[in-house]
């Protein structure tokens, strides 16, 4: 076993123990009047309106791949922010070159009415 | 750090087939999304086309000047360019095939005509690539495009079902390159493959170990991408129900260019381990030939025949690869070539004849070809003359340089295998030819609309193009062997 | 090396990726397949980065993130092709999408 990495394993076993004691701390002491209201999903807020496992509408698709496409494409940007004084001009013109195939995809897609809440 | 990181203009040069293909996808795509419906008929198909000529003259031009490009991470020779130009040749001939196709099916739109371009600069980059990101970057940006392209007809349930089942087994296959890949890498530490090869070759070279699980795991992701068996199930399904332009494209294209890094990865870097894969290629090799062939000979659709016989084809190839010798790999580019053209005429065939909703494409359908459109059924019996093998086609010297190697390298049982394979081959192939010559014209070949101008250029220049390869072989193998020889030595 | 040994790294990540391959031959929802993918995707990538680790190079981080990305684009394409199926035929069981035979 790699020492070093004892503090580690005695972390997640205080994590495991912890809940364990503490709810079962909780049952023995606090009084048990369950009632329907208590079941609720949000017990003081608004009645749910539907189940969360329900069907929804094909936007948010859209939307999700969008964001997963143009949320990715950052990953280029931070090694250049790490070693931007080393890349110099080469790495600034390189990112320019990227940012603007990324701008031209934005364009793409408002043109193509794929931001539009139709 | 190198002081200068930019790249001298030789270096951007070099890559410029891609550049202008890349740049002409995006041009497409701006110019539909900036002018909406309002473009003039074919506009951007023919914007396409232009970046397709254009990167075909680059291809050429930028063989005057080979050598490495952006810290070597490409490779511009001999081999690279021959494999461009079979690429952007399949584009070219793809895209004079879709404008009939696309505006009968109301899909004739930019996106196809980018996603084709992307497609081949994807293949273009794959086929150049001398380093193992690029080999990823490049497979990748080519299969992408070409599972959208699989799906472009939004509300065919088939063409649907054909792109679900293309992307899921071709991401699948990639996960298994990938991993190959990752092996690769950590048994030479480098991901250059001018290097690997370097560290493969030293005396206290990588763990045999960790660089025949690489060899193995690159072998199955390569065997998905070339439809090889026992990894050709996708095969069938996918060609039979994407849009049959773009059947045509996938079943050349993105399968040479696959066949080209497949051979560069295996005849350089797995070379000196070539004792122990050679035997798995002689079992993938033969196996697709029967498989290909025999499942080929049941088939009453056009395309999944064509699909079959693309394994069978395959399998070919393979029999190339394993001669394991220069003439071997030469055999195998000339194959690929004449390969793609008769590929992409049949399937060009087939997209003229199928009808709005591809109704027509059983192999009855063919019925009458011959005495209601004379010349579609010449070029037809053409390619189909190629695909069997007949003298005096790129068929038949592909076959003949094939097995002439695999005779070299002493494989006298494949040799025989796959002989006798060719003959069942001519069976199912000769089928097509007698309902095409010999039965009364049915309901498609009745209603046939007049060739349009984009499908004849397509259908000539293929069958000319073939024709070309079976009279005239000797300068295009010459080129082969050059470039085979120098490649990876 | 201080620390966890390489072949820790390249043991848990042939699991992962074998779980993928698993889950991709025996799954039946098509989402759940797609996720098997990229869970041999991921696999993969640990596998790089512990190599890369190992040669205290950086080419296998670079390699990741052209993963990543990539596995991000084939996300996008791969749901949009989902979606295009399940508005045909209104199920995501593989084996009710089969109508292409003989």
């Amino acid at each position: 076993m790699p020492e070093g990495y004892l503090p580690l394993f005695l972390f997640l076993i205080v994590a495991m123990i912890f809940p364990v004691v503490a709810l079962g701390f909780a049952k023995l002491l606090r009084p048990s009047l369950p009632s329907g209201a208590k079941l609720e999903a949000y017990e003081c807020g608004i009645k749910a309106a539907s189940n969360a496992r329900g069907r929804y509408t094909v936007r948010f698709y859209i939307v999700a791949i969008l964001f997963v496409i143009f949320d990715v494409e950052t990953i280029f940007l931070f090694p250049w922010a790490v070693r931007n004084q080393a890349l110099g001009w080469f790495g600034v013109a390189e990112i320019a070159v990227f940012l603007l195939i990324l701008i031209v995809g934005y364009v793409w897609a408002y043109r193509k009415g794929a931001f539009e809440w139709v | 750090m190198p002081a200068n990181l930019f790249p001298a203009p030789v270096e951007i040069f070099r890559f410029l087939p891609e550049i202008i293909l890349a740049l002409g996808g995006t041009l497409i795509m701006v110019l539909e999304a900036l002018t909406g419906d309002r473009q003039p008929k074919n506009a951007l198909g023919h914007v396409s086309l232009a970046a397709l000529f254009a990167a075909l003259v680059a291809a050429v031009a930028v063989h005057g000047s080979p050598g490495p490009a952006f810290s070597s991470m490409l490779l511009v020779d001999g081999f690279a360019t021959f494999f461009r130009v079979v690429v952007i040749a399949v584009g070219i001939l793809t895209v004079f095939s879709s404008y009939r196709y696309l505006s009968r099916e109301g899909a004739n739109t930019g996106e196809y005509y980018a996603l084709v371009l992307f497609s081949v600069a994807g293949q273009g980059v794959m086929v150049t690539a001398n380093e193992l990101i690029m080999i990823f970057i490049g497979l990748e940006i080519s299969s992408i495009a070409t599972y959208v392209m699989a799906g472009l007809l939004r509300d065919d349930a088939r063409a649907n079902e054909s792109a679900l089942k293309y992307f899921l087994l071709g991401s699948f296959a990639t996960a298994f390159l990938l991993y190959g890949i990752a092996f690769l890498y950590g048994a030479t530490g480098t991901t250059n493959l001018t290097a690997i090869r370097e560290t493969v070759l030293r005396a206290d070279g990588p763990s045999p170990l960790l660089l025949g699980l690489a060899a193995a795991l690159m072998l199955v992701g390569f065997g998905f991408k070339i439809s090889s068996a026992p990894f050709q199930m996708w095969a069938p399904d996918v060609y039979q129900g994407a849009p049959t332009p773009v059947t045509a494209f996938m079943s050349a294209g993105p399968k040479a260019a696959a066949f080209a890094i497949f051979l560069r990865v295996f005849v350089t870097i797995f070379e000196p381990i070539g004792d122990r894969w050679e035997p798995i290629i002689w079992v993938f090799a033969l196996a697709s030939m029967t498989i290909g062939n025999f499942a080929a000979l049941t088939q009453s659709n056009v395309k999944r025949m064509l699909a079959y016989s693309s394994i069978a084809h395959a399998g070919y190839v393979l029999v190339a690869l394993c001669a394991r010798s220069d003439i071997g790999t030469a055999a195998a580019m000339f194959y690929l070539a004449a390969y793609a053209l008769m590929n992409v005429g049949a399937f060009a065939v087939v997209a003229y004849i199928c009808g709005k909703g591809e109704k027509y494409v059983g192999i009855d359908d063919l019925a009458g070809l011959g005495s209601r459109r004379p010349a579609v059924a010449a070029a037809l019996t053409i390619f189909l003359c190629s695909l069997i093998g007949v003298p005096l086609t790129g068929g038949f010297f592909g076959k003949f340089y094939i097995f002439k190697a695999a005779l070299e390298s002493k494989l006298i049982w494949l040799t025989v295998l796959g002989l006798l394979n060719s003959a069942v081959a001519a069976y199912y192939y000769l089928r097509m030819l007698v309902v095409m010559y010999m039965r009364e014209p049915g309901e498609a070949t009745e209603n046939l609309e007049p060739l349009p101008a984009g499908l004849r250029t397509a259908l000539f220049t293929s069958a000319a193009g073939v024709l070309l390869l079976g009279i005239f072989p000797s300068r295009i193998l010459e080129f082969a062997v050059q470039s085979a020889k120098l490649f990876g030595r | 090396m201080q620390g966890v040994p390489l072949s820790w790294y390249l043991i848990l990540s042939a699991i992962l990726f074998a779980l993928g391959v698993a889950g991709f031959l025996f799954r039946r929802s098509i989402i759940t397949v797609f996720m098997s993918i990229e869970l041999m995707l991921n696999a993969v990538n640990l596998s790089f980065v512990a190599f890369s680790y190992q040669f205290k190079q950086v080419d296998g981080h670079l390699f990741t993130f052209f993963v990543m990305v990539v596995a991000a684009a084939e996300a996008a394409v791969g749901l949009a092709i989902i979606l295009t199926v399940f508005r045909n035929r209104a199920t995501l069981n593989i084996d009710e999408i089969n109508s292409l035979k003989y």
